[in-house]
């Protein structure tokens, strides 16, 4: 589903964020993203879901080389992969509905197909009741939660979070993990980027470990690699 | 309506009633901008009005503009008619009269005071004479020297004069006044785009976040533009119905002053406003110049915002 081949990134400033990284995610596979800040998590996030195209290297995402997909079908491509970030990236002067329903409504879907949608996926984060609510009167969890209904609302084969906890407290974030797995249990691709060691190692997920843009193999046991990881 | 369609034109409404939205929350900035455009559109077509109305006054002084054909000597009353008709069948001819050479003379012995003088000629020594007058629409110069030409090519034609020159210049001014305001509707056309471009320039910069999430969900440049568009337009309807205002209250203004100098010449007269189709023209051009200065500048700045993952 997800494959790097050898993969850097520089951006225009010069800094270096990846070097030489190749990775795997099978199809319906949930695999942690993890390292301190600085390693390359967002890059390789960002490299999934195309917002940036790797500098050497291929990258390929449910069949399409990111690195020479034209420019026309890069708004189809996106649809293929929800996105939840840390701050949400919600439209605060639009209603959770208007929010959630966003990425139907690019995509061209009925009304009635967005209504039944967005009701469908306001349920499935415990917001049903909330629609006509701005962000503004939403807590900060309850916000994270508009974000990831907005990531899976048009049912991407795909769900890429990036530090989808760091902002909630440990009752919320065990919350909105059991969310993802329950989401990759009927078969979506969830890869998630979090400092949060202990998160990854209570999961039992594969985890990848990123460390100054390259990855750090695990010990052999499977047990993860020790790296003292900035909170 | 299928589900597809039905969203399509749902989409669309959203967006316009998204984009009447956001020039209603900036009520002071919406309402500038439209003064402004609303201004520069007014000037071309409250020229045009007053040149309209100026013909319409004066009737092109249509009635005093001829041309005299001198027809040689030897050319007999009966050729003379048929020349006549020959020059009414003319396109850019009104009418034709004949004044024949034994009715010239006869007017020339009543009003000369040479009446013995005039006894003592053995033949009358005046020509028969085509007094033509140009169609209404037919009194601008080129219309002019184009039938003067025509009828001083006949072979019997001795002379030709062109009488009023003071009235083809007349409207030979105002057929200047009226490409002079051609051009400026152009420039200030270009005006109302430029306006309403960088509006939009200013309005995408402020919606930079909204764009980016838009985009980053899938949104394609099409989608993201299409507010702006309905923005834009909006811009250009309420520009052009703001111009009409202006036209209308300058109307009422100069209605009494006008009518007052008409009184004094003993007649009586009331401005025309813009016609029907003026105001077609006005409000759908305006909302295409509108329109077309959304799409300048969104084509322009919206390919360059791209989301990032922070």
């Amino acid at each position: 589903m997800i494959r790097f081949e050898a993969v850097a990134k520089r951006y225009r400033n010069g800094r270096e964020a990846l070097g030489d990284v190749s990775l795997h995610v099978a199809p319906g596979e949930m695999v942690y993203l993890t390292g301190r800040s600085g390693a390359g998590k967002s890059t390789v996030l960002k490299l999934i879901a195309l917002l940036e195209r790797p500098t050497r290297g291929s990258v390929s995402v449910a069949g399409d080389e990111t690195g020479t997909l034209a420019a026309r079908r890069i708004p189809a491509f996106r649809r293929r992969v929800g996105v939840v970030f840390q701050d949400h990236r919600l439209l605060h002067d639009r209603p959770v509905y208007d929010n959630v329903a966003l990425p139907l409504i690019v995509a061209d879907s009925s009304l009635r197909e967005i209504d039944k949608r967005v009701r469908a996926a306001l349920d499935q984060v415990g917001l049903l009741g909330c629609e006509r609510s701005l962000p503004s009167e939403l807590s900060v969890g309850e916000q994270q939660r508009v974000g990831i209904a907005r990531a899976i609302v048009s049912r991407p084969p795909i769900l890429i979070a990036d530090e989808p906890t760091g902002n909630l407290d440990p009752q919320l974030a065990g919350e909105v993990m059991a969310l993802f797995r329950r989401l990759n249990g009927v078969g979506v691709t969830v890869v998630v980027a979090t400092h949060d060691l202990h998160l990854v190692r209570a999961s039992g997920l594969r985890a990848i470990v990123l460390e100054r843009g390259r990855i750090v193999p695990n010990e052999p046991s499977g047990v993860l690699p020790v790296i003292e990881v900035a909170r | 309506m299928s589900g597809a369609a039905s969203g399509y034109l749902a989409r669309h409404a959203h967006a316009l009633v998204s984009s009447a939205g956001h020039l209603a929350r900036a009520p002071f900035a919406t309402l500038f901008t439209v003064l402004v455009m609303g201004l520069a559109l007014a000037l071309p077509l409250g020229l045009e009005v007053l040149v309209r109305n100026v013909r319409a006054a004066t009737g092109d002084f249509t009635g005093a503009v001829s041309i005299s054909v001198y027809l040689h000597a030897g050319v007999d009353e009966q050729h003379a008619r048929q020349l006549g008709a020959t020059a009414r069948s003319h396109p850019g001819v009104a009418a034709v009269q004949l004044i024949t050479a034994a009715q010239a003379l006869a007017q020339f012995r009543a009003q000369s005071g040479f009446g013995a003088a005039l006894d003592a000629l053995q033949d009358n020594p005046l020509p028969n004479v085509l007094v033509v007058t140009p169609a209404p629409g037919a009194t601008g110069a080129a219309s002019m020297e184009s039938l003067r030409r025509v009828l001083a090519a006949w072979p019997e034609t001795e002379t030709v004069q062109l009488d009023g020159d003071w009235v083809r210049r007349f409207n030979a001014l105002l057929d200047l006044l009226h490409r002079a305001l051609l051009l400026a509707a152009g420039l200030l056309g270009l005006g109302v785009v430029a306006v309403v471009g960088n509006t939009i320039r200013l309005e995408i910069q402020n919606r930079r976040a909204e764009i980016e999430v838009t985009k980053l969900v899938g949104g394609t440049n099409g989608f993201v533009r299409r507010p702006f568009l309905y923005t834009g337009a909006l811009y250009g309807l309420l520009g052009g119905l703001t111009a009409l205002l202006v036209i209308g209250v300058s109307g009422l203004l100069l209605q009494p002053p006008v009518s007052e100098l008409a009184r004094s010449y003993g007649a009586e007269f009331a401005l025309r406003g813009p016609a029907l189709e003026d105001l077609g023209l006005l409000l759908g051009g305006s909302t295409v110049l509108g329109w077309l200065g959304a799409w300048l500048a969104a084509s322009r700045h919206l390919a360059r915002i791209e989301p990032g993952a922070g």
